[in-house]
């Protein structure tokens, strides 16, 4: 169990929230014209991160809102906690999202 | 480790190599004959050798399924000259994680197939490697507790017989006969309408499936070395090369990563994404009581499942937690759900003391089957995505991945199992259609 800092009602138990994976991931812009291979690798190839994940979660059993994380998957620390649509923050832009 | 000299000086003296090529057979002879010596004359049962700097196959991964591979490469295919590396010591990952259950009861074909590839090979695996796995089956029963359930249940039962595996049903009444702690009352949450149940699928010790592997495989030469970690991968061109470990550069023109949950971070060191996320999946066991739970209960409605151990434990699982990790640790609440359902299922549990509570890393793969393949790099082979439910399938995994490796194509059993299907569509959906979420 661990604690995160949800941007709308504050730190709240890990059990409230629930995880939906890899932030960031691109929707593709032409869908028509992409490939087999392509495809795959949006629908199903991820990174898995062992180390800084960008993440999303949604604050289910509160507010019901989305937001970002930023959390070390080899300690389950979160290190940042940032909205919807925003870029991750500035001291961890060399993640590649 | 050994009284050095003072009684027999004859183990002290065998080099590594002597000890491999003399694996001392156990039987009951050897037990007496030991016995006269105050057991101080047993051999190590495999080496610990310094790696050599070629290889002819790396295995990546000293778990059941690594070890197997290595196992079936140099017995089936005659390749002797493998390394199996283990970044922390043999069946340490999830070998040693898991609640050992053994069954064959799925719903697709693939999928049954290579499950009861793997439950054959374990019913004749004690013998085969002359080291007691203690597989025993005592059947592995699957709860319904709703209507749909009951008529999911029946599908799958009759899809299960339709490949030759066997499976029945059970009404509540012969739930209770068999399992008479179970609480069957209709007055109850989730009321127990009935079960499918596998008689053949049963449980096994699981360090001694990897254990037996280990000294199987080192007795046919295979060189088991333990605290070494891969820290790189080698290539050339389309080509593996070897791998950069914390032992120094190996050298090989074939590779195989068979790492559990850390398949994406290897994958990753030659360039390689994978449909593989990583999940902690906790267990646990209680103290130790007299016998009292003849058989394995799996229920995926109130999610738990539990058999007794031969040392009276009830070994106890459920469910991932839902966030990618690599912690080996879990949450509490699912600890907690968990341990919910098994009071409503066994009231008489609720005053069972927990002892010990752990996790281990799963890759689940989009499908929830496992990837057995070929990779675009040339001797590059990905064993991997078994997800929660790998130590099941330990036999068939390495005998199917040997064939992979040794022949450079998949055998008929795990080829529906390749990398290529995430791009094909061909997927093989287990999530719902394995008796639990497994």
């Amino acid at each position: 169990m661990f604690l995160i800092n949800c941007p709308y009602c504050g730190p709240r138990e890990e059990s409230e929230f629930h995880p939906a994976g890899e932030a960031h991931l691109k929707r593709p812009a032409n869908p028509e014209k992409l490939s087999d291979i392509e495809w795959a690798d949006y629908l199903f190839m991820r990174q898995n991160t062992k180390g800084i994940l960008l993440e999303r979660w949604v604050h289910r059993h509160g507010c019901r809102r989305w937001f970002n994380v930023a959390r070390d998957t080899r300690t389950n620390k979160v290190l940042h906690v940032y909205q919807m649509g925003d870029s991750p923050p500035t001291q961890l832009k060399h993640i590649k999202p | 480790m050994y009284l050095c000299g003072l009684l027999e000086p004859v183990p002290c003296g065998l080099s590594d190599t002597m000890l491999s090529k003399s694996m001392q057979k156990y039987s009951i002879y050897a037990l007496l004959r030991n016995a006269l010596n105050f057991h101080e004359n047993w051999h190590r049962a495999w080496r610990s050798p310094a790696p050599k700097p070629e290889y002819d196959v790396i295995i990546v991964g000293g778990g059941g399924h690594g070890l197997a591979t290595a196992y079936y490469l140099a017995k089936e295919h005659g390749i002797t000259n493998i390394a199996v590396l283990e970044k922390g010591w043999i069946g340490g990952g999830n070998t040693g994680r898991n609640t050992t259950i053994i069954r064959s009861n799925y719903l697709w074909d693939e999928s049954a197939a290579m499950y009861e590839k793997s439950l054959q090979l374990f019913e004749g695996l004690s013998q085969e490697l002359n080291f007691n796995i203690m597989f025993s089956q005592r059947g592995v029963m699957n709860l319904a507790h709703s209507l749909s359930d009951m008529r999911e249940l029946k599908r799958r039962v009759n899809a299960i017989r339709l490949n030759g595996i066997d499976s029945e049903i059970l009404t509540t009444i012969q739930i209770k006969e068999l399992l008479p702690i179970i609480n069957t009352s209709p007055q109850s949450r989730y009321p127990i309408l009935g079960a499918s149940l596998q008689k053949r699928a049963g449980i096994a010790r699981h360090d001694a499936v990897a254990w037996g592997y280990a000294r199987g495989a080192d007795s046919h030469g295979v060189d088991i070395i333990q605290n070494c970690e891969v820290t790189g991968m080698l290539r050339k061109g389309g080509c593996i090369t070897g791998v950069e470990t914390t032992k120094g550069i190996i050298q090989a023109p074939k590779i195989g990563i068979v790492a559990a949950g850390h398949t994406s971070v290897l994958a990753a060191m030659a360039g390689i994404r994978l449909p593989l996320n990583s999940y902690p999946l906790q267990a646990m066991v209680s103290e130790p009581i007299k016998p009292i739970h003849p058989c394995v209960v799996m229920s995926n409605a109130v999610h738990v499942y539990v058999s007794q151990s031969d040392k009276g434990e009830m070994v106890l699982g459920a469910g991932i937690d839902g966030y990618h990790s690599y912690t080996q640790r879990g949450s509490f609440h699912v600890v907690e759900g968990q341990l919910g359902a098994l009071c409503e299922l066994f009231p008489i549990f609720s005053r069972l003391r927990l002892v010990r509570q752990w996790g281990g890393i799963v890759d689940i793969s989009p499908d929830a089957s496992p990837i057995l393949s070929k990779t675009p790099i040339k001797g590059f082979y990905i064993n991997g995505g078994w997800g929660t439910g790998g130590f099941k399938a330990t036999p068939g995994s390495g005998w199917s991945f040997a064939h992979t490796i040794a022949r450079d194509e998949p055998h008929e059993l795990n080829a529906p199992f390749t990398l290529d299907r995430f791009v094909s569509g061909a997927l093989i959906d287990e999530h719902g259609a394995a008796a639990v979420a497994h």
